[in-house]
């Protein structure tokens, strides 16, 4: 476990560089860390993240692309439009959560 | 008397019932199983069937052969559990009461769950799948009179049965062609929603190689949006388009659907258990194992068989108000067939990905940890005669059901 600063603030991540602590994220922070990955913050993009910190909150772990269409109601197809390409790894990224697992 | 109500004897229930029913006195504990299929299906087999390496017969036996004497079979299929009540109600209107429940109903294959995956002009025609017996055997029948063109093998979502399976089958596929001289009229092309041809990074970097050796184009980040069955092509979520003359495609895998009308599964009708002891996480007479489970390890045939081998202790100390001890480690060990007669072994848990190396036995093996040999491959072969002798029978395999570091070598993860 490796610390950068992100934001002006030293921050814990893994060495893929995903914040691993909780509560050392806030929408400062995600904001540059969209940035890093050239993704533009749009109200949509904002309401996709807090559902899932809130979501992790209450499961203990990310939730999947299926569960945020399924749970959140924003579907697959504009989870691809918001976060182009990787959705589930660019989401929990600018949300400072752990990858989705069922990638095993 | 206790009753004890297995659901499903496939490999984990099967397993299950055999090591509990010695360790449960008669006396004290009545033990069911719930089950209406009248055979059991070596699955490991579905990956050779379609190429005729294996006929049907040796992957099927009878259920009962199987079925330990002091448990009874029921042979229903489940409606719903109700889980406050302790009761299960069986499709038919029957209900039978529990004092424990474990459930082992595993995971399907979902094509119905994929727009057009399984419109009837194209399913089981240019549109395949090989995880049940049915389409095996199906994909045999377009294998062997098929003329060439585009082959497409690809996964919808993941998590999936046997991981490694989609794998295999492509690495069959070309040495299948290749045997058939006709290679060269084929091209493969592997789609996956991962980003890479596996979910683990050691893995991940040799298996893209063998892909890349093999002149097999892989479609990383795919997450479908449906099969357009006329125009033969599959689309993803952002418009991306494959096309295929024949499509081998992996659906989504689902746990059961009762499983989701008891409202005690996840998105994916997954039993929420915890992941050292498989105790449900709401009601503390439930267990899930193997495949029903919602544990982030590979839904495979080892993690039934070493997740099972250190349950029976657990459960017998749990009902008996005692702390369970055996803390399972999502320990893997799959053999992946990699066409020509070798094969690849790779071995795993939640916090160690699969690393080169010797196994069981470090520096000595036999058989080589990520690396193809024909000894790999024998051991695959060999395992179809311990499946039916000793795993299901609940009998000891010379194997630890934890995983070890030692044969393992560790620098590989510096090297990625």
């Amino acid at each position: 476990m490796t610390t950068t600063t992100i934001a002006g603030r030293e921050v814990h991540v893994n060495d893929e560089g995903f914040l691993t602590e909780y509560d050392e994220w806030d929408e400062t922070l995600a904001a540059e860390l969209a940035q890093n990955i050239g993704v533009e913050m749009t109200d949509e993009h904002w309401a996709v993240i807090r559902f899932l910190r809130d979501d992790f909150k209450t499961q203990g772990e990310t939730a999947t692309t299926r569960r945020v269409d399924t749970v959140g109601g924003f579907p697959v197809k504009k989870q691809f439009v918001l976060f182009p390409k990787k959705p589930a790894k660019k989401m929990a990224y600018i949300a400072g959560l752990p990858k989705p697992h069922g990638c095993v | 008397m206790k009753r004890l109500l297995v659901l499903g004897a496939g490999t984990a229930g099967t397993m299950a019932i055999n090591k509990l029913r010695p360790m449960l006195p008669p006396s004290e504990w009545q033990i069911t199983v719930i089950e209406p299929s009248d055979v059991h299906h070596y699955q490991p087999g579905y990956l050779f069937l379609p190429f005729g390496a294996y006929t049907a017969e040796e992957t099927i036996e009878p259920t009962d052969r199987f079925i330990p004497d002091g448990v009874t079979r029921v042979r229903a299929e489940v409606d719903r559990v109700d889980a406050d009540a302790n009761v299960v109600y069986l499709v038919g209107g029957e209900s039978l009461p529990y004092d424990y429940l474990v459930i082992a109903t595993g995971t399907s294959p979902r094509p119905d769950q994929t727009p057009g995956m399984d419109d009837p002009e194209v399913w089981r025609k240019s549109v395949h799948e090989f995880y049940t017996f049915e389409g095996a055997m199906a994909l045999r029948e377009t294998l062997e009179t098929w003329e060439g063109g585009r082959l497409v093998v690809h996964i919808t979502e993941m998590p999936i049965k046997c991981p490694v399976a989609p794998l295999e089958f492509t690495f069959l596929a070309d040495a299948y062609f290749a045997e058939k001289g006709m290679r060269d009229q084929v091209e493969i092309v592997y789609v996956t929603p991962l980003e890479g041809a596996f979910t683990k990074p050691v893995a991940s970097q040799l298996l893209g190689h063998m892909l890349e050796d093999r002149k097999i184009t892989i479609e990383p980040d795919f997450m479908i949006d449906q099969v357009d069955g006329e125009a033969k092509k599959i689309v993803s979520m952002d418009e991306r388009e494959v096309p295929f003359d024949l499509l081998v495609t992996i659906p989504l895998n689902m746990g059961a659907d009762f499983i989701g009308r008891s409202g005690l599964g996840d998105d994916l009708n997954y039993v929420s258990v915890d992941k050292h002891t498989l105790l449900s996480t709401k009601y503390d007479n439930i267990f899930a194992i193997g495949d029903a489970s919602n544990i982030p390890a590979s839904k495979a045939g080892s993690v039934a068989h070493f997740s099972v081998d250190l349950f029976p202790q657990n459960f017998v100390n749990h009902v008996n108000g005692k702390p369970m001890t055996a803390a399972f480690d999502g320990h893997a060990n799959c053999f992946i067939e990699s066409g020509h007669g070798k094969g690849m072994l790779i071995d795993f848990n939640y916090d160690t990905e699969p690393l080169p190396g010797k196994y069981p036995i470090p520096g000595i093996g036999p058989f080589s940890l990520l690396k193809e040999t024909e000894l790999n491959h024998l051991g695959k072969l060999a395992f179809r005669w311990m499946y039916w002798n000793l795993l299901l029978p609940g009998k000891e395999l010379p194997l630890p059901a934890l995983m070890s570091m030692a044969g393992k070598q560790t620098d590989a993860l510096e090297r990625v």
